[in-house]
């Protein structure tokens, strides 16, 4: 069905960027502006998906050409989804900085570059095309590069030069594949190309292709052997910062490859196996980096790199119930990762130091506190009936029916090095008796700044932190999304006729 | 010309891989500059290239009827062209400030973010 | 390079090229042109000039900071994109006036969206060269 108002999330951030591009040097406008507009955002996404819960697929034909000759922007409810947890993860951090980002860096164009990042998620969520996808991708990294630079300290710097190239050794490989993809088959519709590689003979190239986008977006989204960029980088720029990275950046990779292989490319038995081998590694050696590190926020890296191992291992098994459990756990993960790093930029506004092992009595000194990071930390576990506890029994369930017996052993192993991380966190940051830190020039502490400025800093926590309980306690309702979206992406036969019409155009 | 194309391609690639692998910065972005310029030559390429037939049709023509060249790599081209010059010029600003802040242009000295204790 | 010659010229070439981008912004539907080829064109014109005549005589012409016309280049372009949509549209449908404007041609949002990209190129080019030239 088509409605050309499904557009407003990437259209709206634009907006809102342009507008805050007004206010170039007046830094209160611009926080302001930056939180009552992401909150309209907010609300903007809640009708899309609203919208598109009631009626099904909705497609818009950008300037009016047909698919698959224009672009197509196609919202199905994986879309949807996606673009409602980007817009709440996106308010989070719209406040979050406007407590925490310093003046210096809100007059280099902070806010603008974040809303134009938020656009481009939304861009990459709602595109139907593989070309405008990388498009979108395109202006999400270079967002983020202006984002993980601004302020230019030296280990920002470090981290960056590994991040950007990268990325942008991601980008080319993702634009040779595209090259290849469209040498095969001539189009580049995301629907038509779902029919049409089906049909090409030349098996050894489809598979070829395959592996190309795998590693694109495998670098992007972090997993085994392409992840080092991730632990050298996001520990670097503000918490502000590396919250919407840690919760969106990753997870973009992951929907694309979501999208790409159950789309264009179906798994066979060898890029199955190759994924789930993935996925046991990318557990694995995400797990045992976050067990040697003593930075809160580099622990927090391995952990997400641990963590993307679970969505490629829904993804390798390739069946319904593995991808409810993949599905249940990447929402989960985009709303508990964003809040831990919100949590660590908390903790060093407290305290002045991320170290685990300088740090103590954290719990002693500030019982609510801890009663509110502990919600993030708990989730993030997946101690029942905190929210991730039911994304990895769908995983492991998944598993079991499928005959993944070694599978299932790293995803217990995974959630016991999580478990053994956290563990070793709490124990360290909130329970061992106080040491004192000495004052740190430089930082301006918690207690120092205005109780406006301060609540600003506590409000997002708070949100995120209700929203995993919601995951967590009503875990049934996204049980029903998950399998929807689960049987959407199984059937690509609904997108297809949704894009190209119930006929598809014959030559 | 295809097969030229072609031999241009892989060396385009090979050197900006072999250029990847070296330590110093400078190189690191020439580097990924020849592999952005092997991509679009291989959209190109890959476009198939018709000689002299411009896809233009006649006024009175509803529907192309003999071979014509595809518009389309050329838009995905030139694209792919902007967008990469505006990520190599951040790249090489940002090389010219680690270059200011870390005082050095070798790739493996840049590892103080990777230590446990900083 | 402040020579006679070039000095001279400059202050001639300066209208004629900002004259002649603005005819290669309005051929831009059909014909080759466009926004972005203009918008290129207009900056050589400033940047010239201020190869002649030093920055601070181009900064006195402009008056205003270059920086501030990528929003505004980029509002004129989202709103011609974005138009469609309150006719109930799609995004970026070209909706056109009836009747061609002498010397101007068909009016349509597509060339709003060129004006658009035609500012927002003219506000970047001259950010960057500016700045560039700053910290040389």
């Amino acid at each position: 069905m088509n409605n050309p108002y499904i557009v407003l999330p990437i259209i709206f951030q634009l907006f809102t960027a342009i507008l805050l591009m007004f206010f170039w040097l007046n830094v209160n406008a611009q926080r302001l502006i930056s939180g009552i507009f992401s909150l309209i955002s907010l609300g903007i996404s809640i009708w899309l998906f609203s919208e598109i819960w009631q009626n099904g697929i909705l497609i818009s034909q950008a300037g009016g050409w047909q698919a698959p000759f224009g672009i197509t922007f196609v919202a199905d409810v994986f879309s949807a989804t996606m673009v409602l947890l980007t817009s709440i993860a996106g308010f989070a951090v719209a406040i979050f900085s406007a407590g925490s980002i310093r003046n210096a860096r809100l007059k280099f164009g902070y806010f603008p570059i974040l809303h134009f990042l938020l656009m481009g998620l939304n861009g990459a969520f709602l595109t139907g095309d593989i070309f405008n996808l990388y498009v979108w991708f395109e202006i999400i990294i270079i967002a983020s590069f202006v984002l993980i630079t601004l302020g230019g300290e030296k280990s920002q710097i470090e981290g960056a030069i590994k991040y950007v190239t990268l990325n942008l050794l991601a980008s080319a490989i993702f634009l040779t594949a595209i090259a290849i993809l469209y040498g095969l088959v001539g189009s580049l519709n995301m629907a038509d190309l779902s029919i049409q590689i089906a049909e090409v003979e030349n098996r050894g190239l489809v598979n070829v292709t395959a592996i190309l986008f795998l590693i694109g977006f495998g670098i992007k989204s972090a997993i085994f052997p392409l992840y080092f960029w991730l632990p050298a980088s996001y520990h670097t720029p503000p918490p502000a910062i590396s919250a919407i990275f840690a919760g969106l950046l990753t997870k973009v990779g992951v929907y694309a490859l979501l999208r790409i292989f159950t789309l264009i490319f179906i798994p066979d038995e060898f890029l199955s196996n190759l994924l789930i081998g993935l996925a046991a590694l990318t557990i694995l050696s995400g797990g045992l980096g976050a067990l040697l590190q003593v930075n809160m926020r580099k622990m927090f890296s391995y952990l997400i790199i641990c963590h993307i191992g679970f969505l490629i291992a829904g993804l390798g098994m390739y069946t319904e119930l593995a991808l409810v459990g993949a599905l249940f756990y990447l929402i989960h993960d985009i709303i508990v990762k964003t809040n831990l790093f919100l949590v660590a930029g908390l903790i060093f506004k407290l305290k002045g130091t991320l170290n685990i092992e300088k740090l103590g009595g954290f719990y002693r000194q500030f019982p609510k506190f801890s009663l509110l990071m502990a919600i993030p930390l708990f989730s993030l576990v997946g101690i029942p009936p905190l929210s991730g506890f039911w994304a990895k029994l769908y995983l492991i369930q998944a598993g079991y029916l499928s005959g993944q017996y070694v599978l299932i052993g790293f995803i217990l192993l995974g959630s016991f090095i999580t478990l053994w991380v956290i563990a070793k966190l709490w124990a360290e940051v909130f329970w061992k008796p106080d040491v004192s830190i000495p004052k740190k020039i430089g930082v301006k502490y918690f207690y120092e700044i205005k109780p406006l400025k301060r609540w600003a800093m506590v409000l997002p926590v708070i949100l995120l932190g209700i929203t995993s309980l919601y995951i967590g306690f009503f875990a049934e309702h996204i049980i029903v999304l998950s399998k929807h979206i689960s049987a959407d992406l199984m059937n690509p036969q609904n997108y297809i006729d949704a894009v190209l019409g119930a006929k598809p155009l014959t030559p | 010309m295809e097969i030229l194309l072609i031999i241009i391609i892989g060396l385009l690639y090979a050197a900006g891989i072999y250029m990847m692998l070296r330590r110093s910065m400078v190189k690191l972005i020439i580097g990924l500059i020849l592999l952005g310029n092997g991509a679009n030559m291989l959209i190109f390429l890959l476009g198939r290239i018709v000689k002299g037939k411009p896809p233009i049709i006649e006024s009175t023509a509803k529907m192309f009827t003999e071979i014509y060249a595809d518009p389309i790599p050329q838009a995905l081209i030139l694209t792919a062209i902007v967008i990469s010059f505006g990520l190599q010029s951040f790249a090489i600003i940002l090389v010219k400030r680690a270059y200011k802040v870390a005082k050095t242009d070798d790739l493996d000295e840049l590892n103080t973010t990777d230590e446990i204790y900083e | 390079m402040k020579t006679l010659i070039f000095k001279t010229a400059s202050s001639y070439l300066l209208p004629l090229l900002i004259l002649f981008s603005i005819f290669i912004l309005l051929r831009g539907h059909y014909l080759p042109g466009g926004g972005f080829v203009g918008g290129l064109i207009a900056s050589i014109a400033f940047v010239i000039h201020s190869f002649a005549n030093g920055l601070e005589k181009t900064r006195t012409i402009i008056k205003f900071h270059p920086g501030f016309l990528i929003p505004v280049g980029l509002l004129i372009a989202i709103i011609s994109g974005a138009a469609p949509l309150f006719l109930g549209q799609n995004f970026m449908t070209g909706l056109w006036m009836d009747d061609p404007i002498p010397v101007i041609g068909m009016v349509g949002t597509a060339l709003f969206f060129d004006t658009g990209v035609y500012i927002v190129v003219i506000g970047i080019t001259l950010t960057i060269i500016f700045t560039i030239s700053e910290t040389l």
